[in-house]
């Protein structure tokens, strides 16, 4: 009896250890929630963490312009306080479907970079000022694992949330596999929405849009996929009427060979 | 006269003080300012300005648009002036005050033939010297240069012997320029020449220390910062930086300088720095912010970032966005400045709008019935796209103040999903009932 005490008390000191060490720690930090239960009770601490990198991508041909990824990154952040520092590659983003989701336009500062290295540097540099509500890169090209480590410690370092956008011309870009040091990586596809009136499909109209949003790696969790309705005008995701009473409402599928 | 007398004279006369101090001081001023033409400069009370424009007028683009700029400048000012450029001062003060044109360039060598049909007051004498030359018969300066010497030495004194020899140029007449204001800069010069980019860091750090002390005694901050890099070869390279906001920390500014330093060549070697403060402004001590509830973002650390921004990118690059009260979806967006005052305006509530813009709107290929209905497919790049929901149409007319051309163009917008869920906006320009109004084509403007 007393050896299996000593043992569960080594055990239990030397997780604490571990967690002490580094990653893990984090899953105790501040976290925001997606406000979806089924999103939330996957991901570590309920909720997204603040303070480290976080990769999203577009799935499907959406993957050139990243729109998708655009919305979800700008509803996360809509419900953040304070400045949002967005470093563009191309100015082609226009700044009113941001202030449709919650992101006043009083509230973002835009950087061109004009190429993948310097939105790198103007990421770190942002993320260096702590006070600032979260730091967006778009991104086309390699992030390799040395630049993802450098943007994760200084988000820790200055608790500021880090999006990395990444768009590619080529669909399912292989560079996108590469194992970078984010702490979740999600991938956004854009799926058909049913009609606006359930009761007359025929009406002409649209209906909320529709994603299917994948966890496809997280640290500290499993991969896991979900279909929900795009970010409203207040920057929250959420499951739609009609999938929310069947029986799969969080479709968990243990991808192991998935890329990172 | 005295003012009694005026006042009686003309009922509702309108009476000022004069302030000679004042007047004084904004002559001060006015030296100063022109400190931008020419490195020596001196008011001449009670209402004139020296200026030693010597090997200056070629930046400006010769004498005469030396002079008309100096006179457009001051007349914006709501002063009114006369400028005149000489040999010596006295010719140039004598055609300024009684010359024919408002703005006079005496040509090289011929002050004297310029001096010679002005009036004898133009010779800057006192005005009973004034008095008894006329009363002798002396009304113009040519006379008095004819005329022999000595009975005027006799008769008026040495000033008017003094005064005709200078109007030449035979007897020099320097001006007592103003003491420029002293701007804050340090210097440091090296037994060695320097070329490693750490050595030069550190030199940087230095220079940057002593800056800000000196800044500090002030009770200023830096906005602008000029490190010059003087070589062997006695050539100079030059770095600027500019802060949004005064700022004296000595890490920022450091690393401001720090990050431009690869655009130095050293050459051969650098043997001496100079750290120079253009332009400084008072820093008022702002109290810390203390507050129990965490959650206020600090407005200093954004104007130290976007300092840093700026820098590295250029002001341009560096913006946020605003709205214009434009219906127009490529007008409806403007840059302002980063740190400008927040306007908390919105774009309108209940439009949708998409979240990447084409510029400009790319043409397609559509199948759609008329008037009103959006296309039943699309093809863009060569990819067809069949819709199955849209929503539409949102008229967008054209801007009559703008441009002629927009008159009475109309665009029709829809926001449609093709079968694979994905969104796009599209128009059609025209209504389809006046021709007037667009030719029908449509066009992919945007995805959602």
């Amino acid at each position: 009896m007393e050896q299996g005490h000593g043992t569960a008390a080594k055990l239990a000191a030397l997780r604490a250890s571990i967690a002490r060490i580094g990653q893990l720690a984090k899953a105790a930090g501040s976290v925001i929630s997606f406000g979806v239960p089924a999103i939330d009770g996957c991901l570590p601490g309920g909720g997204l963490a603040l303070g480290a990198l976080h990769e999203v991508t577009s799935g499907g041909p959406d993957i050139e312009h990243g729109v998708a990824a655009m919305m979800l990154s700008a509803g996360i952040l809509a419900r953040l306080p304070g400045q949002v520092l967005w470093a563009l590659e191309r100015p082609d983003l226009f700044a009113p479907a941001l202030d449709g989701v919650g992101l006043q336009a009083d509230r973002v500062i835009y950087a061109e970079a004009g190429n993948a290295a310097t939105v790198l540097l103007i990421m770190e540099e942002g993320l260096r000022h702590a006070g600032l509500a979260g730091v967006v890169g778009e991104l086309s090209g390699n992030l390799s694992l040395t630049a993802s480590r450098r943007l994760q410690l200084a988000a820790e370092q200055s608790g500021v949330t880090c999006l990395v956008l990444r768009r590619s011309r080529r669909h399912d870009d292989a560079l996108f596999s590469e194992p970078t040091a984010a702490a979740t990586r999600w991938r956004v596809t854009a799926v058909p929405a049913p009609a606006m009136l359930t009761h007359a499909p025929e009406t002409p109209g649209l209906a909320r849009p529709r994603w299917r949003l994948d966890l496809v790696r997280c640290r500290g969790g499993e991969p896991a996929s979900w279909i929900v309705e795009a970010t409203d005008e207040t920057g929250h995701l959420c499951v739609p009427a009609d999938l929310a009473d069947g029986p799969a409402t969080a479709l968990s599928q243990r991808r192991r060979a998935v890329g990172g | 006269m005295p003012l009694a007398q005026g006042q009686a004279l003309v009922p509702g006369l309108t009476v000022i003080s004069a302030t000679p101090e004042r007047d004084a001081e904004a002559l001060e001023e006015a030296a100063a300012w022109c400190l931008r033409y020419a490195p020596l400069t001196a008011p001449d009370s009670p209402n004139g300005l020296w200026i030693d424009a010597t090997g200056c007028t070629h930046l400006f683009g010769g004498e005469a648009a030396t002079l008309a700029d100096i006179v457009k400048r001051l007349g914006r000012s709501g002063i009114t002036s006369r400028a005149a450029i000489a040999d010596t001062p006295g010719a140039s003060w004598a055609t300024a005050r009684y010359g024919t044109d408002p703005i006079t360039s005496v040509p090289p060598a011929e002050a004297a033939e310029a001096l010679r049909p002005l009036p004898v007051a133009a010779l800057r004498l006192d005005a009973e010297t004034i008095t008894g030359l006329r009363r002798l018969g002396f009304e113009r300066v040519g006379q008095l240069l004819d005329a022999p010497r000595a009975p005027f030495a006799l008769r008026f004194g040495q000033l008017v012997i003094r005064r005709i020899d200078q109007a030449p140029g035979s007897v020099s007449e320097p001006i007592e320029p103003i003491a420029p204001p002293n701007l804050v800069s340090s210097r440091l010069a090296f037994p060695e020449p320097l070329l490693t980019p750490e050595a030069l860091s550190h030199v940087i750090a230095r220079l940057t220390a002593l800056v800000c002390g000196e800044l500090e005694r002030r009770g200023e901050g830096a906005r602008r910062l000029d490190l010059i890099f003087e070589r062997i070869d006695r050539t100079e390279q030059a770095i600027c930086i500019g802060t949004a906001r005064p700022n004296r920390t000595l890490g920022h500014l450091g690393r401001l300088l720090d990050e431009q330093l690869e655009r130095v060549d050293p050459g051969l070697g650098i043997e001496a720095m100079r750290l120079a403060v253009p332009l400084a402004e008072p820093i008022g001590f702002a109290q810390p912010r203390v507050s129990l509830i965490g959650d206020e973002n600090t407005g200093a650390d954004v104007s130290v970032l976007v300092d840093r921004l700026v820098n590295r990118l250029g002001a341009p690059k560096v913006y946020r966005a605003a709205p214009v009260e434009s219906d127009v979806p490529e007008r409806s967006v403007r840059r302002v400045g980063p740190l400008s005052p927040l306007a908390g305006a919105r774009w309108p509530k209940n439009l949708p709008r998409p979240a990447r813009l084409l510029r400009p709107p790319q043409p397609i290929e559509t199948l759609a019935m008329l008037p009103d209905h959006p296309p039943a497919q699309f093809v863009w790049r060569r990819h067809r796209h069949r819709i199955r929901h849209a929503d539409g149409p949102e008229r967008i007319g054209g801007e009559w103040w703008v441009s002629d051309r927009e008159r009475s163009a109309v665009r029709d917008y829809w926001q449609v999903e093709d079968v694979d869920g994905r969104r796009f906006w599209l128009f059609r320009s025209g209504d389809s009932v006046d021709p007037a109004t667009g030719d029908l084509r449509w066009f992919l403007h945007g995805f959602f």
